[in-house]
């Protein structure tokens, strides 16, 4: 009753009504709903996990990524070396932990950007609708012509990502994944807002005086995001595996810049004699990617007041 | 509603907002309306100079079976059509003198809402699922009012309490799918009351309840309409519904009144054949085992709405003159308007 107490106080300056507690929001009831989930906690442990990991590496490890030991080559798991070592003798364990800031880095910030821009284009063509809704979609149709990574192996080519600083690489990933990627979560956000426009919710948000900006925020996007949220934490680990095929194909991040996906394409030639040189960082990659599959599906849940 | 007694606008109260007061009671007047839909196949006139008044403290029902164009009349006066397909091209609907068809589009919004609100028929479609009702209801105070949250929060179940939900306190938190039906109706009536409107329009607010439920909403809404002094428009094909609430009703058909009475005359002695015909329609319980009267025949296209008056491919008493002369609406007794050639006749039978 502590909370409610200062409540009260200014509730009974206006009127009768007494104690009703705090005035609850959407994100305040998902919030309370979230936590209840298990899935939510395993998800945000092992983000908080690769996040930390891709912040502070040397707190995972001690040994240097680059010390190639080419002594030890191709070394399956031991006490020294957990994950084994690379056929250059590198620790893979370490250059896992090392790996993770790249990929997650591409893969948060190439979803976050699609989608914004998606979601927001998406959004303004079906509420806007007539010329404004016909224009954006082909624009869209444009996009969705040029295969992602056909377009992303152009883009890097023409800006010549090599031998620029490590966030300038990684911004140009995101940048040639992003421009590529939106699309998709255009047209979903599209239909989706097609689907609650028509609404009675929508048109009674007009009748009671609501302006255009607030029904959008208010009544069409809470209701619209479900689909967006659940698409965009699937591509999240799309898009980290096309970060790895652009490095695989020697445009994307360029050794010494360590990444999930450099090792993976490192490990194709070593497949045969040392498997567990591509098993370390894959298994790192699905984690990532089941990671933040479980959140995106945990919040969306949440989200919805009928499965709560 | 204000306290001022001057006519017309005033201008600027608390808020900064300008409040409007009746003239001699007179709440709206929509004049000579026209509303029509540009369709691909062609114009529909869903709307053809449809003329009423509303003033303060009285209750009028609009009736018309499905399409006659009762719900395009309601969004018209709160200008929520969507333009286009939909065009006005003549007509004003005047709230305390000023035309709200030409009013800018941030002042509309304003009367929205503050002056003019709305009751929907389906009210759970009319809630936002994903949020829970009280912040719906505070939404009104903290957006026309900016009121902090837990002001707006308390006078929502204030609200809640008025409109009869048990338990408010408790309920205020919960969601639209966790109400009945007629809690739901509720809910709406208090969103649409809560700002004090001058006028409420009641879009078929009974259609998507059980009979038990539906009198009790019209009972409540009559109940705040007489305790606020509110103009009410009760839009329904329900006759019965009606005949307790509404003091005048007007009947629509095809776009235009076809007659306008107080209730009483109305259901005692039609002057239109349209209306005698929805009177007759209606299922009686001291008739036990006759075929229940019907309309024949369909509400015309309104993209060919038949010269002469419409109504009369369906009219028994159909003569030549009514299907080349559209009847004009007049007077056919104190008070009773009716747009039939043969008005007296229809009144007589």
């Amino acid at each position: 009753m502590t909370e409610s107490a200062t409540v009260v106080q200014a509730v009974e300056a206006t009127n009768a009504a007494g104690d009703v507690g705090e005035a609850r929001s959407l994100g305040a009831d998902a919030w309370r709903a979230l936590r209840k989930k298990p899935l939510f906690w395993v998800s945000l442990v092992l983000i908080t996990i690769f996040v930390l990991m891709a912040i502070w590496p040397s707190l995972f490890t001690n040994t240097d990524p680059d010390n190639a030991v080419l002594r030890q080559a191709r070394e399956r798991p031991n006490a020294n070396a957990w994950f084994g070592r690379d056929i250059q003798g590198y620790d893979i364990y370490s250059r896992v932990v090392y790996g993770a800031r790249a990929s997650i880095l591409v893969g948060v910030l190439t979803t976050t950007f699609t989608v914004l821009l998606g979601g927001a284009i998406g959004t303004l063509a079906a509420y806007a609708g007539g010329w404004v809704d016909a224009l954006v979609s082909r624009v869209t149709d444009i996009f969705f012509a040029i295969p992602l990574l056909l377009g992303a192996i152009l883009f890097m080519a023409a800006t010549q990502p090599r031998g620029k600083p490590y966030f300038v690489i990684i911004l140009l990933v995101v940048t040639a994944i992003s421009i590529l990627g939106w699309p998709s979560l255009a047209r979903l956000m599209r239909s989706s807002v097609m689907q609650v426009l028509p609404n009675d919710y929508v048109q009674a948000a007009r009748a009671l005086g609501a302006s255009p900006w607030r029904i959008i925020r208010k009544h069409i996007i809470p209701n619209a995001m479900g689909p967006l949220i659940v698409v965009s934490t699937i591509n999240l680990g799309a898009y980290i595996a096309a970060e790895a095929t652009l490095s695989f194909l020697g445009i994307g991040l360029q050794p010494p810049v360590i990444s999930w996906g450099v090792s993976i394409s490192d490990a194709i030639v070593g497949l045969r004699t040392t498997p567990h040189m591509l098993a370390f960082p894959s298994l790192f990659l699905s984690l990532t990617v089941l990671a933040f599959i479980m959140l995106g599906d945990a919040i969306r849940d949440a989200f919805d007041p009928k499965t709560r | 509603m204000t306290t001022t007694t001057q006519p017309g606008i005033r201008p600027a109260n608390a808020t900064g907002k300008i409040t409007y007061t009746p003239v001699d009671g007179r709440l709206l007047d929509v004049e000579d309306l026209h509303v029509e839909f540009h369709t691909d196949d062609g114009i529909a006139k869903a709307i053809n100079g449809v003329s009423f008044t509303l003033d303060q403290g009285e209750s009028l029902a609009i009736l018309g079976e499905s399409g006659s164009g009762k719900s395009v009349t309601a969004q018209a006066i709160m200008g929520i059509l969507d333009m286009p397909p939909a065009k006005i091209p003549h007509g004003a609907v005047k709230y305390c003198g000023v035309d709200l068809l030409t009013m800018p589009d941030d002042r509309r919004r304003w009367v929205r809402g503050a002056e003019i609100a709305m009751i929907f028929q389906d009210a759970l479609s009319s809630l936002n699922p994903v949020f829970p009702v009280g912040w719906q209801i505070a939404e009104m105070f903290r957006q026309h009012r900016g009121m902090n949250k837990s002001d707006a929060q308390a006078q929502a179940v204030r609200l809640m309490e008025r409109v009869a939900i048990p338990a408010a306190k408790e309920r205020v938190k919960a969601y639209p799918h966790q109400f009945s039906g007629g809690m739901r109706q509720r809910i709406m009536i208090a969103m649409a009351i809560a700002l004090d409107p001058a006028v409420l329009i009641a879009d078929e607010p009974t259609t998507a309840l059980d009979v038990t439920v539906q009198a009790q909403i019209m009972s409540l809404l009559q109940e705040l309409q007489q305790e606020r002094q509110m103009g009410l428009i009760l839009i329904t094909h329900d006759l019965g519904v009606v005949a307790d609430v509404a003091d005048r009703s007007v009947v629509m058909y095809a776009g235009r009144l076809v007659e306008t009475a107080n209730v009483y005359d109305l259901y005692r002695n039609p002057a239109h054949p349209y209306t005698r015909g929805l009177l007759e329609s209606i299922p009686r319980l001291d008739q036990k085992g006759q075929t229940l009267a019907a309309i024949g025949g369909l509400p015309p296209n309104l993209l060919r709405i038949p010269p002469g008056c419409a109504f009369n491919p369906r009219c028994r008493m159909a003569k030549d003159v009514c299907r080349v002369d559209l009847p004009a609406l007049r007077e056919v007794a104190s008070g009773r308007h009716s747009a039939c050639h043969f008005a007296e006749e229809v009144i007589d039978a």
